[in-house]
């Protein structure tokens, strides 16, 4: 099959490569930028893990198709923080035992940095719906609510130091 | 201060939560082939014809392999890891070998089934290729009602297995016949725990590379040692000439306890072709292919007084297999030595069949055997509690094992040979406690109110036990570095419960340092030559035996060795923060690092006598037997009577797990394992139609609770008597929260809808199940 050249922007970073048409965004970052933090647990839209944001916004990375992201903004998980450099969120869902296994994880806290912009003060109602696009076969979601709370608190803290 | 029982946020996080974590699909090894499989979209039928020649032509593809391509080559396997131990005579069982093919040989047996593997260079191409494969099948009647598969004259799915029964067993504890006979007030029912599936985030995978003649292997396994030996007897090699590693695993519940064809082929693969294979499956694939759980149908019997004490218990049920039970032990008898949890039931009798059918197979999920036995058990409280008129609460009072009878002897052995005696006690006030969480007495004041204003609200109440920590064994190893350091080595196969944390905890403790500071390895079979692996709430039983066992070893060698260095008697030391030091007398040590020096083989050695080099010791842990955990748990659901629908408003459950070693991750446990059992309530469904073709094979067939169905959820930890059957005093977690939820939220939906008396003996309980039970009861 015929190749395309396909010029995103991830995580801050242009970064150009070859696929085929067909090629998922998923197994793009997955596989030609090696971008593994991406999971793919269903291939077809309903587990999450897959979970990137496209210009900001939260999307199904296994149900778009690379050429389709030509010339957008991607955030991935590695894009948040780095082990050297963990996100808020991503301590709070450690400090809060929001992760088990860890594979639903990265798209679970993608989406969660979507929540948390939109409701910096995040309340149990409205956490159930916007988060139910995710899903966590270990935890029953409890610790992710907490650790979801705990990040907007660190969150509140962070900017009342720095203003 | 002590480690073990401290909040310890988890030391396997940073790669998780950072994405730079190394699941099978995330290895890069340069020149790995993709597989893709054929799989049959057939329930049972003969192959008359495959050609795989267009696909061998297609771009990228580079090997095809079919059933008669691999036969003499690799071997079907045939797996008796259940048969059954001594001690269980009196059970009567007759268990025969599960068979698990690898590539069909001239017969499909069910849908799903691998029948050709197209390797290639990448996914994309080994895909493109299997559409390019063509199959001729000439379809043959299918066996799909277990009732009816163990008929004479019906299909049989493999001609060494009976009337497809693989297995039966039958218990008789007291003279049920005759309690039957006399009772004053007796009940039948029909009982049906549907059939569903683990459903980890991560699907099964695997990635083998060969060098030289030595092959290692990446599976998503709970159980590499298991895995490890199967391949090395399928493909005729040595053991020693296969490694089977775990990377990050995204869960398993039970569904990769088994060993799987694709496991076998491709490293067979890999030795073939000498590249890196690797094989992920993908959803589709999984709801199909990799094994299912539960699908039991019970016809039950009750005898009891008019007080609602029950006399006796019989029980007839069968467990559809499809092709195979690998572990009818677990599957199936377990439901026999929990089935009446804290009840004192004098008689009891149950027959069991595993009957085979062309689906895919039965394999333990998550609370194996437990669920089950827990939804008829307490289904039965619940209809005597209806039937006399009585409070269920008062019904399970009646019929709890009192403190002053512990330890209570069952009258049965366990699964693995030894009488059923509970270490447990405190049946009693945790039921109290129950009530009092949930609010019934007020609930039974308010109950009828809220009902004349159209709330049907119900509360619904469920018991269990759980034997845990089960063998044959685990293993630990523990030793210290050239740096100093101690590592521990287990033969446990974490993939999200804790376990580096955890048993770094209990070797912290052991060693008087950080856990932090301990290197914990696991689920690799270079590490050691025997391990067991991760499955039935064992781990933190039996690997932290294995390892406090091997501590104990190593701490009285590496007094020996510091002894010999600081000319102190080994009684007169203590290891502490990375040394040994003599007691009392300050600037008296000397660092492991250094003992680990004095103890390297050759002339600068410092070894006391009769002590041999190293720094390094092992235990193989066996259980006397199992630990028995409880719990209770209440559900508050309110229903609307129209159109079906449960809301479920909260759950409540108590649980004792002997001592916690790290309460976040106990309640972790918890609360994951209740709402996998509010899914397999409410939602989950694995189905086949009439023909045998699978119904649910996407997530949007097969419904997984999402955070959005969550209840409110309360728990809390008992404090239980430590377990005198292990050295910490722990009692296994992991599947106790899936156990309860079906009675307890099948018994709310009945009180909230008290005055139509409607049962509820069919999971799950989908707004259709509920309607038409309403509709049944005149409602």
């Amino acid at each position: 099959m015929n190749e395309l050249e396909v010029t995103l922007r991830v995580n801050g970073e242009s970064r150009v490569a070859r696929c085929e048409q067909r090629t998922t965004l998923a197994d793009f970052l997955r596989g030609k930028l090696g971008l593994t933090g991406t999971h793919l647990g269903c291939e077809h839209g309903v587990c999450g893990a897959c979970t990137v944001l496209v210009d900001g916004a939260s999307a199904r990375s296994c149900l778009m198709l690379a050429v389709q992201a030509q010339g957008q903004e991607i955030t991935t998980i590695e894009g948040l923080g780095t082990p050297e450099n963990p996100h808020l969120l991503m301590r709070a869902f450690s400090e809060m035992h929001g992760l088990q296994c860890g594979f639903c994880t990265p798209g679970f806290i993608l989406s969660a940095h979507e929540y948390l912009r939109e409701h910096p003060r995040p309340d149990r109602e409205s956490m159930r719906t916007e988060l139910s696009g995710n899903i966590c076969r270990c935890t029953g979601y409890v610790k992710i609510f907490e650790a979801v709370e705990r990040a907007a608190e660190m969150m509140a803290e962070t900017e009342g130091a720095s203003s | 201060m002590t480690w073990v029982g401290q909040r310890v946020a988890r030391k396997e996080d940073l790669p998780l939560v950072t994405g730079t974590g190394t699941y099978v699909p995330d290895f890069d090894l340069p020149g790995t082939l993709e597989v893709a499989f054929v799989r049959s979209p057939l329930a049972h039928a003969r192959i008359t014809a495959i050609d795989t020649s267009e696909a061998l032509a297609a771009p990228g593809v580079v090997a095809v392999f079919t059933g008669p391509d691999i036969r003499g080559k690799v071997h079907s396997l045939v797996l008796d890891q259940e048969a059954a131990p001594p001690g269980l005579e009196t059970a009567e069982p007759e268990i025969y070998p599960a068979t698990i093919e690898m590539l069909a040989d001239g017969e499909v047996r069910h849908v799903g089934q691998a029948v050709a593997a197209i390797v290639a260079d990448d996914r994309y191409h080994a895909e493109d290729g299997a559409e390019l494969v063509r199959v001729d099948y000439e379809e043959l009647p299918a066996a799909l009602d277990p009732e009816a598969a163990r008929l004479p004259g019906a299909p049989v799915v493999f001609d060494n297995v009976p009337n497809n029964v693989q297995a039966r067993y039958r218990i008789r504890v007291g003279d049920t016949d005759r309690a039957l006979a006399e009772a004053e007030h007796k009940l039948a029912m029909t009982v049906r725990s549907q059939r569903v599936m683990a459903s980890p985030m991560e699907t099964r995978g695997v990635l083998a590379t060969t060098v030289g003649e030595e092959t290692t292997v990446w599976s998503s396994t709970q159980i590499p040692w298991w895995v490890r030996n199967s391949i090395a007897a399928s493909i005729g090699v040595p053991q020693r000439l296969i490694r089977v590693r775990i990377p990050h695993m995204g869960g398993g519940f039970g569904v990769k306890v088994n060993v799987y064809p694709e496991e076998v082929l491709v490293t067979y693969i890999s030795r073939l072709l000498e590249r890196p294979v690797r094989w992920v499956e993908d959803r589709a694939e999984h709801m199909v292919a990799s094994g299912h759980a539960r699908d039991q149908l019970h016809h039950v019997e009750a005898a009891y007084d008019g007080l609602g004490r029950i006399t006796a218990i019989r029980d007839r049920f069968v467990l559809d297999s499809g092709v195979a039970c690998p572990y009818p032990l677990s599957s199936a008898y377990n439901v026999a030595s929990h089935f009446r949890s804290m009840y004192k039931i004098p008689n009891f009798a149950i027959d069991s069949e595993c009957v085979l059918t062309h689906k895919m197979f039965n394999l333990p999920y998550r609370g194996a055997g437990r669920p089950e036995a827990a939804f008829v058990m307490d289904r039965v409280i619940n209809a005597v509690a209806q039937d006399l008129d009585l409070d269920p609460a008062d019904v399970i009072r009646r019929n709890l094992i009192g403190d002053d009878e512990q330890p209570f002897r069952m009258g049965m052995p366990y699964r693995d040979g030894t009488e059923v005696v509970y270490d447990a006690t405190g049946f009693p006030a945790a039921f109290e406690r129950l009530l009092e969480l949930v609010g019934y007495d007020e609930h039974r004041r308010t109950q009828s109110e809220l009902r004349t204003r159209g709330v049907h609200r119900g509360i619904g109440l469920s018991t269990y036990v759980e034997g845990t920590g089960v063998g044959p064994f685990e293993s630990g190893q523990l030793q210290i570095d050239a740096d100093g350091r101690v590592v521990v080595y287990s033969g446990c196969a974490p993939h999200g419960q804790g376990l580096e944390t955890t048993m770094s905890q209990v070797v912290a403790d052991a060693f008087g340092i950080d856990p932090q500071a301990v290197i914990f390895k696991a689920g690799d079979t270079a590490l050691m030559p025997y391990g067991a692996g991760t499955f039935a709430s064992r781990s933190a039983v039996t690997a932290s035996a294995a390892i406090i066992e091997s501590s104990n070893r190593l701490l009285k060698r590496i007094k020996g060795l510091a002894g010999e260095l600081l000319e102190v008697a080994s009684d007169d030391l203590e290891v502490v923060g990375g040394e040994v030091r003599a007691v009392g007398v300050p600037g008296r040590s000397v660092t492991l690092k250094e003992i680990y020096r004095s103890a390297t083989p050759g002339p600068g050695a410092r070894l006391p006598e009769g002590t041999d080099a190293g720094t390094i010791d092992t235990f193989y842990w066996v259980p006397p037997t199992v630990t028995w955990g409880f719990g209770v748990v209440g559900a508050i659901v309110e229903v609307d009577a129209e159109t079906g629908v449960v809301d479920l408003k909260k759950i409540v459950m108590l649980h004792d797990c002997g001592r916690v070693i790290n309460p976040l991750i106990v309640e972790g446990q918890i609360e994951g394992g209740l709402v996998q059992g509010i899914g397999a309530t409410l939602y989950e469904h694995v189905v086949y139609d009439e023909s045998g073709q699978p119904r649910a094979t996407t997530f949007l067939d097969y419904l997984l609770p999402t955070s959005a169905e969550v209840p409110d959820i309360v728990q809390e930890h008992l404090e239980g008597i430590p377990s005198a059957r292990n050295p910490l005093g722990v009692k296994g977690v992991g599947e106790s929260g899936p156990i309860s939820p079906p009675a307890a939220i099948a018994n709310a939906i009945i009180d909230a809808l008290k005055p139509l008396k409607i049962e509820l003996n069919e999971l799950p309980l989908s707004p259709a199940t509920v309607a038409a039970a309403i509709e049944r009861a005149g409602g």
